[in-house]
């Protein structure tokens, strides 16, 4: 399996020459490149899931030593086990279908070759991220996506909000970043390396006490906080929509923000035995769950609902790893990538048919024009509300049953809730955007059209996969394909937390039904809100619920909290500072030093009078001392 | 018969003094340039004298090399007294004094 250093090595090959070629050169049939690195990187990944099936140990490829400082030693080696192959063919499935469907929706786009450039980087980046054999080569790999984020979601950098938004989200990760670099110190600190099979060998034999544990585990989960958007860092996940929306598709939903349930899922055995920490992963995961949910209803921008769906979703696999259901976070992880990527491409097709509008109270009765992105959306939407027999319902009713075994009731109760309040916004996007009255500006009404080929094909096979791939990788329940094949990664981990392997029976049966129920009762009442009586009945019930529509509508007031509590701080204690102690002391002691110096200078100005025959004078007249001194 | 050593130092003196008096107190640049060649030669006597004293060569063939480095200096010092008469219009040295502090 020598091969793998390839699989991110492709990406990199073909970010470096359309970055440096692209403006020039390729400029319009930049697309060519990343998407055959693309698919090269798709091939192999596929070829190293197959290779992989069944193994013992991780595949470790040493490539050479990164850097030596001391006993600080990191090579540069990748790691391939069960894991790593199931997110290198995810993230390289998924960043192709994306590849292709970005040519058809950014063509003409004057940034055309700086998009694939930075695609490819990303994909890069997050590949080194999954194929990482330490963590601080994952370190690298989660800086570098960020990175990524950061100039896709500005990639419109000369519209202001981009921009903002841009910045507004590596700040935030910055924070999640900072805890997650002080867990990787912290871990180098107590165990002295940091490969995994070593930290893990060393936390498994019982070398660092429980309270660290807890520390390293929490300090990582900040870090999974900032990059998978989790209360309270979820702030820059909405706004990342600014972004094109195949960087939406890609970055801010299918891969990059699952990097912090892969980093959680690969720290599995740390996280296992720090229960506590187990607990506010679980506690935290919930809570976004069901919070980001409740925002998802009153967003009126298309891809708005999506990004708060996003952030709802990531709880669920966060819900999911808090009880130490590592694969079940893996599943949906997968099936989230396929059908969000679906939603997220659908949503672009249809502000591509729009002529750029995102607002659903301008859209309507569009199903009958766009009729193939109609269809895959459904598909998606289906998937994501979870309804039998789609992708999304195998993956989140085995989190919510693995809840319900595992006795937390109440967790159950909130996913429960929390996914009838995802299928009734999710219906209610549909409903607005493809059903109803037509309510879009008649001079846009009269270009909407379909997508080209190249768009809709990836929509086309996506859609697929968001129908079959519950059924294939994950039946029956808590014993599938994915199951078996993960086995091996989880075993310690499993292991050290005692869970038990609950059989597939009639209790689960119930709890399907239960929760089909609940999707269906979700999607019937936003039929009944969006369809039956959409005149009358959103308002109305708008104004009975009072605070909690208020709160819903403004998004909880977390940006207003964030300003207030530390935005607004920070900048006016700087204002103070830099007032009071930069000016004040720190440049007048420049200037003081300055001052000084200056004085001498005027002592020592008269001598210099600019009037050669003067120097020459004294030259003479200091050998003629020098002279009789020595000879004398 | 030989000239005595002392000749040669007092002429050779005599030169360096006017050319020293030259360089400090002339004001036009070309002028002091060519002071400052008379004080080279008035060196250049002293070695001339010191060789025939103490009858080696050393001395006169020492004074080939000045003579050659004299000539090269010559052409540089009078390439640079052009380029500030083209600059200045005028070789009065009080007139530059950009170098006071």
């Amino acid at each position: 399996m020598g091969y793998i250093w390839l699989i991110p090595a492709l990406p990199l090959a073909a970010f470096l020459i359309t970055i440096l070629f692209g403006k020039w050169f390729i400029k319009d049939s930049a697309h060519w490149l990343p998407i055959l690195a693309m698919a090269g990187a798709f091939g192999l990944s596929v070829a190293a899931l197959i290779q992989s099936w069944g193994a013992e140990e991780p595949y470790v490829l040493n490539l050479w030593q990164w850097f030596t400082s001391g006993d600080f030693q990191i090579p540069l080696a990748l790691q391939l086990d069960q894991l790593s192959a199931v997110m290198c063919t995810t993230v390289t499935g998924v960043g192709l279908l994306i590849f292709i469907y970005s040519k058809g929706y950014m063509h003409g786009d004057p940034g055309y070759y700086r998009f694939f450039a930075y695609m490819s980087l990303f994909a890069f980046s997050m590949l080194m991220l999954v194929l990482a054999e330490n963590y601080l080569l994952l370190y690298f790999g989660w800086e570098a996506v960020g990175l990524c984020s950061y100039y896709l979601i500005g990639f419109y950098y000369h519209k202001p909000s981009a921009a903002a938004a841009g910045k507004k989200a590596f700040l935030t990760n910055r924070v999640g970043d900072f805890g997650f670099g002080l867990g990787v110190m912290l871990i180098w600190t107590l165990v002295g390396t940091l490969s995994y099979s070593g930290v893990f060998d060393a936390v498994g034999a019982g070398e660092v006490s429980d309270s660290a544990l807890v520390a390293i585990a929490l300090l990582l989960f900040v870090g999974a906080m900032g990059k998978s958007a989790q209360f309270p860092l979820h702030v820059w996940l909405p706004d990342a929509m600014e972004g094109p929306t195949p960087v939406s598709a890609l970055i801010h939903a299918a891969t990059m923000v699952t990097a912090g349930v892969y980093m959680v899922a690969r720290s599995s055995v740390i996280f296992a035995s720090a229960r506590p920490a187990l607990i506010v992963v679980g506690i935290i995961g919930t809570f976004t769950a069901i919070y980001a949910a409740s925002i998802g209803i009153a967003q009126n921008d298309i891809k708005r609902v999506l990004a708060y769906s996003t952030v709802s979703q990531l709880g669920y696999m966060f819900m999911a790893l808090g009880v130490g259901a590592w694969v079940a976070a893996v599943f949906h992880l997968v099936t989230h990538a396929f059908f969000k990527a679906l939603l997220f491409l659908g949503s672009g097709s249809v502000i591509h048919a729009m002529s750029g509008e995102q607002d659903m109270r301008r859209m309507g009765a569009l199903r009958g024009k766009i009729k193939t992105t109609y269809w895959t959306f459904l598909m998606g939407a289906l998937a994501l509300s979870g309804i039998f027999p789609f992708a999304g319902f195998w993956s989140k009713d085995e989190i919510l049953g693995m809840q319900f075994k595992g006795g937390g009731y109440i967790i159950w109760i909130v996913g429960l809730i929390a996914a009838f309040i995802t299928a009734f916004y999710t219906f209610r996007a549909v409903f607005m955007t493809f059903w109803g009255n037509d309510r879009t500006d008649p001079e846009v009404g009269k270009h909407i059209h379909e997508s080209p080929k190249s768009m809709i094909i990836p929509l086309g096979i996506l859609a697929v996969l968001s129908v079959i791939a519950g059924l294939v990788i994950g039946l029956p329940p808590e014993g599938g394909l994915l199951h078996r094949f993960l086995e091996p990664v989880f075993q310690h981990a499993n292991e050290i937390l005692g869970v038990e392997h609950h059989g597939f029976g009639a209790l689960d049966v119930v709890l399907m039904i239960v929760s089909v129920l609940v999707a269906l009762s979700g999607i019937a009442l936003a039929y009944l809100f969006y369809i039956r009586r959409p005149d009358e009945l959103p308002q109305k019930a708008g104004k009975k619920a009072g605070w909690l529509y208020k709160g819903i509508a403004n998004k909880w007031y977390m940006d207003e909290i964030y300003n207030v509590a530390i935005i607004t701080p920070l900048v006016e204690g700087s204002r103070v500072i830099y007032k009071w102690f930069d000016v004040a002391v720190i440049d007048g002691l420049v200037n003081l030093a300055g001052r000084i110096w200056g004085g001498f200078g005027k002592m020592a100005r008269p001598f210099q009078t600019g009037r050669v025959e003067n120097y020459a004078l004294i030259m003479f007249l200091a050998v003629v001392v020098i002279v009789a001194v020595v000879v004398l | 018969m030989q000239i005595p050593i002392e000749w040669y130092l007092i002429l050779s003196s005599a030169l360096f003094i006017i050319g020293a008096a030259g360089v400090l107190l002339r004001r036009n640049l070309f002028i002091i340039l060519l002071s400052v060649e008379l004080m080279m030669n008035a060196v250049n006597i002293n070695l001339v004298g010191f060789s025939r004293f103490h009858e080696t060569l050393i001395g006169q063939n020492f004074v080939l090399f000045t003579m050659a480095v004299a000539a090269a200096e010559a052409a540089v010092g009078l390439a640079i007294v052009t380029a500030l008469y083209r600059n200045k219009r005028t070789l009065m040295i009080d007139l530059f004094n950009t170098m006071k502090g």
